[in-house]
């Protein structure tokens, strides 16, 4: 029970959880000052050649990728008939939301002109841009999550009348959160398009859309059981019997989908190095750094979750899930940061300046906190007792 | 050959530049574009640079840009490879050949007016625009600062105000747009004292260039740059040695820069279109396989429960058969054993 004391709030107020994200809440709102007073110099190793460092690279590209948990559990229950997994669909639509929201609020910090964040929509759309699909999809998606998760906070509230209208658009809203995120997911990917002269070609494949979406329903199975396994020792005061009994269930069956999802993924990746004809790249020191992605974190990954699920060894599927996680970190960062410019000389090259970590780590402090605040309040391990099996 | 101010001027006034050109500007689109035939564009001819960085200095009054670290005139600027910059628009760099045996030749870099810019191409407001002049545009009102287009251009040129904390702007050489407009050259073009860069129609250029490799085929390379790069560019480059020598890259390919996107683009109304149907059919079936499946419950509990009514039915049946019959032997016995006693009483009176 020790562990829970960690993080669940309770009424001593400083507790090690407590301390160490004041001091990171502290550290980030310093920084902030810094970055709207003296600009993105000050505060970052960004440079003319090096436009998009990790502020791109882990927040937007890894935030929406490990957001992507909100769409693939929605459309497994609704869409798929799972209904065995319902009572996940809310503590992943919650994820999915905080992620989305955090991921916008990191964006002002990266553009210059924040507060122009939505011109492409009122002054002039650049049609032609994969950014504005994102742009566009994302905004719309933030929305969506945002309705699907209304209910627990309308059943909080006590609004009956407007929840029941919510809940309505269930399916509604899945459907369209699935097609937004198919969009998004993969034109994340398609941003990367516009400069085969700057990706190293065993990055750089017309298929980067496609792996980046593949990669994302990876990443989205890989995260509800990540968190599933944080969630039961920290919240599991919290948890109604159907979420404890289910839950075992659910990361084995989450745990199957994502190796095969991870079996396809690692076919598309090599046909992706075939079909670019790459082979050869394969013995230079990205290649092995290529090779260290692909068999390390995709193919290695892919065998655990079989052997966990066909053991029924969930303590090995929750492991695997980490790996599988941090694989699709590894990924982003390779396309945005350590494949892009690789022909540029060292001294050219971009690595993050502490601060630019230190917004980083301010953000998903505040997303732990928010979602922290919510769980502990609203109804999302266990289901309102006004509104027991109805939705 | 080289156009000179006078020419030029007459150039304009033919073409009739100052109104035909106006301010109508064009977008990027993922159409097969070829370039705007009247446009202007600057040849570069780095057999006839000199790195004397006049054309910096010019660039740097007419824009009016802030002083340099290092005076335009200290040559040590040249010891090191520059790229442009928020403050400088074009830099030219020194490139030292004597393995090849020759002169260090020098290079003019500054943004390359493509033909369909990758930077119009990635900007999600449109800030960029190719215009009939042949200029790209950047209009800073409107731009985000999100720094795409600086992710997208091959040739690494858009630079950005990082010092400036709220009002950043994307920064690159305009090719003297508002110069152009009012009749003038380009400040770099008007200050070369060479004669290396070469202000004129794109066409006219074309073939100016291919003049001068046909008529010194021992000083140049057989290619102009920038003819077909990344889909042809209005600003060209002529050069004595391979021009990865002098720091160009060879390796973009004549491929547009909207072409790498346009397939991506496509596939979005597809999904958006299939999506939907797909999962509303998984949806409905997923549905249908739980209506069949409570049909299958409700028939089975409806047989199991008839089942066990004809079981029950039987096997009242057969207790009240087995019940009847035990009846009937009751009274049979009732009978037979007052039928007995009668006849016992019978015989017994009659005894
Ligand atoms: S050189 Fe770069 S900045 Fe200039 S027009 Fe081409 S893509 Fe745009
Ligand atoms: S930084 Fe400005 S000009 Fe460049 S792509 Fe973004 S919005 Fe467009
Ligand atoms: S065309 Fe104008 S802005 Fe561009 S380099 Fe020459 S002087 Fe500078």
């Amino acid at each position: 029970m020790d562990e829970i004391a960690i993080i669940a709030p309770e009424k001593r107020l400083f507790t090690p959880f407590n301390i160490v994200s004041g001091i990171i809440v502290l550290m980030g709102l310093i920084i902030t000052v810094i970055r709207f007073t003296k600009g993105l110099g000050a505060v970052t190793n960004l440079s003319d050649y090096n436009p998009w460092g990790i502020w791109i690279g882990f927040d937007l590209l890894v935030g929406v990728a490990l957001a992507a948990g909100g769409y693939v559990t929605s459309a497994a229950v609704y869409i798929f008939g799972l209904k065995r997994f319902h009572f996940a669909v809310r503590p992943a639509v919650l994820t999915g939301f905080l992620g989305y929201l955090f991921v916008v609020i990191a964006l002002t910090y990266d553009v210059g002109r924040p507060w122009r964040l939505p011109y492409p929509f009122i002054m002039q759309s650049g049609t032609t841009s994969l950014l504005f699909e994102v742009a566009a999809c994302v905004s719309l998606y933030l929305t969506v999550l945002f309705l699907e998760f209304s209910p627990a906070a309308l059943e909080w509230l006590g609004l009956k009348k407007a929840r029941k209208l919510a809940v309505n658009l269930t399916i509604v809203l899945t459907i369209f959160g699935v097609i937004l995120s198919t969009l998004h997911q993969s034109s994340l990917g398609a941003l990367f398009l516009i400069a085969p002269s700057k990706l190293h070609p065993l990055w750089y494949s017309p298929y980067l859309p496609v792996f980046f979406f593949i990669s994302s329903i990876v990443a989205g199975l890989s995260m509800v059981i990540f968190e599933s396994s944080l969630s039961s020792r920290f919240f599991i005061d919290k948890m109604d019997s159907a979420h404890i009994a289910g839950k075992d269930q659910l990361i084995l069956g989450f745990g199957k989908a994502a190796s095969v999802v991870l079996a396809g993924y690692f076919a598309i990746k090599v046909i992706g190095v075939s079909a670019g004809d790459n082979w050869h790249l394969l013995a230079t020191p990205y290649g092995i750094w290529f090779l260290v992605e692909l068999l390390g974190f995709v193919a290695l990954p892919c065998l655990l979750y079989a052997i966990g699920v066909r053991d029924r060894n969930l303590k090995l599927i929750k492991w695997t899930s980490l790996l599988a996680v941090l694989g699709i970190i590894l990924n982003r960062f390779n396309v945005s940061l350590v494949a892009f410019n690789w022909h540029l000389p060292s001294n050219e090259r971009y690595f993050p300046h502490w601060m630019e970590i230190g917004i980083s780590l301010f953000i998903v402090t505040l997303g732990i906190l928010v979602f922290r605040f919510i769980v502990t309040r609203m109804p999302i391990f266990y289901e309102h007792p006004d509104y027991p099996e109805e939705h | 050959m080289s156009i000179s101010r006078r020419k030029f001027l007459g150039l304009i006034g033919s073409a009739g530049v100052g109104t035909a050109v106006s301010n109508s500007v064009f977008a990027a689109s993922n159409k097969h574009f070829t370039g705007y035939p009247e446009s202007f564009a600057v040849l570069h001819d780095s057999v006839r640079c000199v790195g004397c960085r006049q054309c910096e200095e010019a660039c740097n009054k007419v824009n009016d840009l802030p002083e340099p670290d290092q005076p335009f005139s200290d040559a040590s600027v040249l010891d090191k490879k520059r790229r442009t910059t928020a403050k400088a628009y074009t830099v030219v760099n020194r490139h030292d050949r004597a393995k090849d045996g020759i002169a260090p030749v020098f290079n003019k870099t500054q943004c390359n007016h493509c033909l369909e810019p990758a930077c119009a191409s990635a900007c999600f407001v449109k800030a960029f625009k190719k215009t009939k002049t042949g200029a790209v545009t950047y209009d800073a009102s409107v731009c985000v600062g999100c720094r795409y287009c600086m992710m997208a251009c091959p040739f690494d040129i858009p630079a950005y105000e990082y010092d400036n904390a709220l009002s950043p702007k994307v920064v690159k050489c305009t090719m003297c747009q508002p110069r152009i407009l009012e009749g003038k050259l380009p400040g770099c073009v008007e200050s070369c004292p060479r004669e290396a860069l070469v202000f004129g129609k794109r066409d006219d250029l074309i073939k100016i260039a291919r003049n001068r490799i046909a008529r010194y085929p021992k000083n140049y390379v057989d290619h102009i740059y920038g003819e077909h790069e990344m889909g042809g560019t209005s600003w060209m480059y002529l050069s004595g040695v391979a021009f990865q020598k002098i720091g160009m890259r060879e390796d973009l390919g004549i491929k547009p820069a909207p072409e790498l996107t346009s397939g991506a683009l496509s596939v979005v109304p597809m999904v958006a279109a299939l999506w939907p149907v797909l999962l509303t059919g998984v949806y409905a079936i997923t549905k249908r396989k739980e209506k069949i499946e409570n049909e299958e419950k409700n028939q089975a509990v409806n047989s199991a429960i008839k089942a066990t009514k004809a079981v029950a039915e039987l096997k009242i049946g057969e207790a009240l058969a087995k019940a009847e019959k035990e009846q009937e032997e009751i009274v049979e016995k009732a009978v037979k054993s007052a039928v007995d006693n009668a006849v016992k009483a019978n015989t017994e009176e009659a005894a």
